[in-house]
């Protein structure tokens, strides 16, 4: 589906509204991460990607690898807007039996294509995923989206590596540049900069942009397409918890659910959502 | 005794399987040489990675291509394929059911001059306690065809230990490997072993010796150690009074420790005889099975003495 850029903007408010929400229903969870890439999703979910919502193992669809799997309530909040998941399936997350799982299950909801969680994995997957699609000599494109504190996982360079000698211009990453993680702030805890220059030392095409600004991701996808035999990592520059005043570049929402207090004035922010 | 090793066969099978089947894909960590996977890199090199020296990205990137319906391969060595990679075959493989072949070569102290670094005798306990993922040891060469072919039908995640030399060969090329069946090689009266992996034929020879005493032991190969075959451990429970476990492993979370989790409540006794919750040791295969006492004449003493004191 292409949906316009004001179209994308509500969505991603909606969105933003129902991640917080389910987060603060289900009193743990990643709120400042989940925000912080809820506009990238969304432009890949409602403008981007090629794929069928009743046939979620269809084997030409676009796939996206959510490699942060800790950011998942804001996938779930976008599988809502597909008619995925139900009102009702909102007020599972992080509940015994749910679809809605702490990290993604792909047994239980197939959509979310890679049960992640344990990061450093999602880009080797994609990198599968990505290499098959040249074997068979398919057309779909492979996006994964990783942290910027998970790319201190050595296992992210050991997949850029492959990625080059593969020639894997079907794989599109996209960093989450918000520039936090749980302990602190990436450059304190472990820097990762230059990162730019990091993965074009090893042989990636690179992009940056704004990571909240719909017409940056969307064109940067389109360059990353065009790419003859490298495969693209778009270094989007986001906020922490994007979109909630309180909550916006501040650590410790990084793992931390909102209060019931919390959630009504971020609620009053966002503007209101598709629950009840 | 002809010889054969379990590795050569695995390449010699891959081949063919690569033949019927164009939709397997094989992957490598740089050691195809030694995994012998390199025959099939040779034979359809588009359907062969090697990923470099990098373990765990050689599990997310199988986990990645089996995604899209592809049944894959992935070898190295067993050490580094259940431990330097145990998250990645968690995460990426076992948990979302993935159909992904582990086959990991050099187990145990097969991986022999090496030393402790290259001699996993902890893989068993780390992949059979993984939900999904089925292990298997085959006993010889014969036996590792059949289970490459076996396992190649079947859907989802498997993880498979080959030895490094050449082991006599056991099965002729009538037998039939079923997952979760063990196999009677041998009936005894005064016990039985059962066995996995190298241990089998060493097991067999360690039998005749005792014979010569007028020691009746029995030997089953247990190859398929998840899912185990119940059946047989709770007759063999009712048959035999001593049960002996053999294996080139950590005897804590191995082939004895399957058993004991199965076997009934019954007056048979299991002994558990392995690796004895240590590390390995450098020397040529032969030399180390001596040094660690699972020759067959350390493990017919082992038994004769077990059943004596029990007599005293």
């Amino acid at each position: 589906m292409i949906y316009d850029l004001g179209r994308l903007a509500e969505i991603a408010r909606r969105v933003r509204y129902n991640t917080l929400y389910m987060i603060t229903k289900a009193g743990s969870g990643h709120p400042g991460g989940s925000l912080s890439a809820v506009d990238i999703m969304v432009a890949l979910y409602f403008n981007v990607m090629r794929y069928k919502i009743e046939d979620p193992l269809w084997e030409d669809r676009d796939r996206f690898i959510l490699s942060k799997g800790h950011a998942c309530p804001a996938l779930y909040a976008i599988f809502y807007e597909l008619g995925i998941i139900s009102r009702e399936e909102l007020d599972t997350l992080r509940k015994p039996g749910s679809r809605l799982q702490g990290h993604p299950d792909i047994k239980k909801l197939p959509w979310a294509e890679f049960s992640s969680g344990s990061l450093g994995q999602g880009l080797s997957f994609a990198v599968g995923v990505a290499l098959a699609g040249k074997i068979d000599k398919k057309d779909y494109y492979t996006f994964v989206l990783i942290g910027d504190g998970e790319s201190q996982e050595g296992q992210i360079w050991e997949a850029a590596m492959s990625a080059r000698k593969f020639k894997l211009n079907n794989l599109i990453g996209i960093t989450d540049r918000n520039g936090l993680q749980i302990d602190g702030e990436t450059e304190s805890i472990m820097p990762i900069d230059p990162l730019a220059d990091k993965w074009r030392a090893f042989g990636w095409n690179v992009l940056e942009i704004d990571g909240h600004n719909f017409s940056q991701i969307i064109s940067a996808i389109e360059r990353a397409k065009e790419s003859k035999d490298l495969p693209t990592m778009i270094i989007a520059h986001t906020i922490k918890g994007k979109g909630v005043s309180f909550m916006e570049n501040v650590v410790d929402f990084h793992g931390k659910a909102p209060s019931q207090k919390e959630w009504e004035l971020a609620s009053v922010e966002l503007g209101g959502g598709s629950i009840g | 005794m002809d010889k054969l090793a379990m590795r050569d066969v695995y390449g010699e099978t891959l081949l063919e399987l690569g033949r019927i089947y164009e939709n397997l894909v094989v992957l490598d960590a740089d050691v195809s040489k030694s995994t012998k996977t390199i025959s099939f890199a040779k034979a359809f090199p588009d359907r062969f990675f090697d990923v470099g020296i990098a373990e765990a990205n050689l599990m997310g990137i199988s986990a990645g291509i089996a995604s899209t319906g592809k049944i894959v391969f992935a070898s190295t060595f067993s050490v580094f394929a259940s431990g330097r990679a145990y998250d990645q075959v968690r995460q990426s493989i076992a948990y979302p059911n993935r159909n992904v072949k582990i086959v990991a070569t050099h187990c145990g102290i097969t991986a022999g001059e090496d030393g402790a670094m290259h001699q996993a005798f902890e893989d068993i306990a780390l992949m059979r306690s993984i939900p999904n993922m089925r292990v298997i040891a085959p006993s010889d060469g014969v036996e590792t065809r059949k289970v490459i072919e076996k396992i190649a039908e079947l859907p989802g995640p498997f993880y498979v230990r080959l030895a490094r030399p050449a082991t006599p060969v056991i099965f002729d090329e009538s037998y039939e490997f079923k997952l979760g069946r063990g196999t009677i090689l041998r009936e005894g009266k005064d016990g039985v072993v059962v066995a996995c992996g190298i241990m089998t034929y060493i097991a067999l020879d360690a039998v005749k010796i005792l014979l010569k005493d007028g020691i009746d032991i029995g030997v089953v190969n247990m190859s398929s150690i998840k899912p185990i075959d119940i059946g047989l451990i709770s007759s063999l429970s009712k048959k035999y009074r001593y049960i002996f476990s053999c294996e080139d492993h950590n005897i804590i979370g191995g082939l004895g420790s399957a058993i004991a989790e199965v076997l009934p409540p019954t007056e048979a006794r299991l002994i558990r005889i392995g690796l004895n919750d240590e590390f390995g040791d450098s020397g040529k295969f032969e030399e180390l099975l001596k040094f660690y006492k699972l020759d067959p004449f350390s493990i017919a003493e082992r038994i004769r003495e077990a059943i004596s004191n029990d007599r005293i």
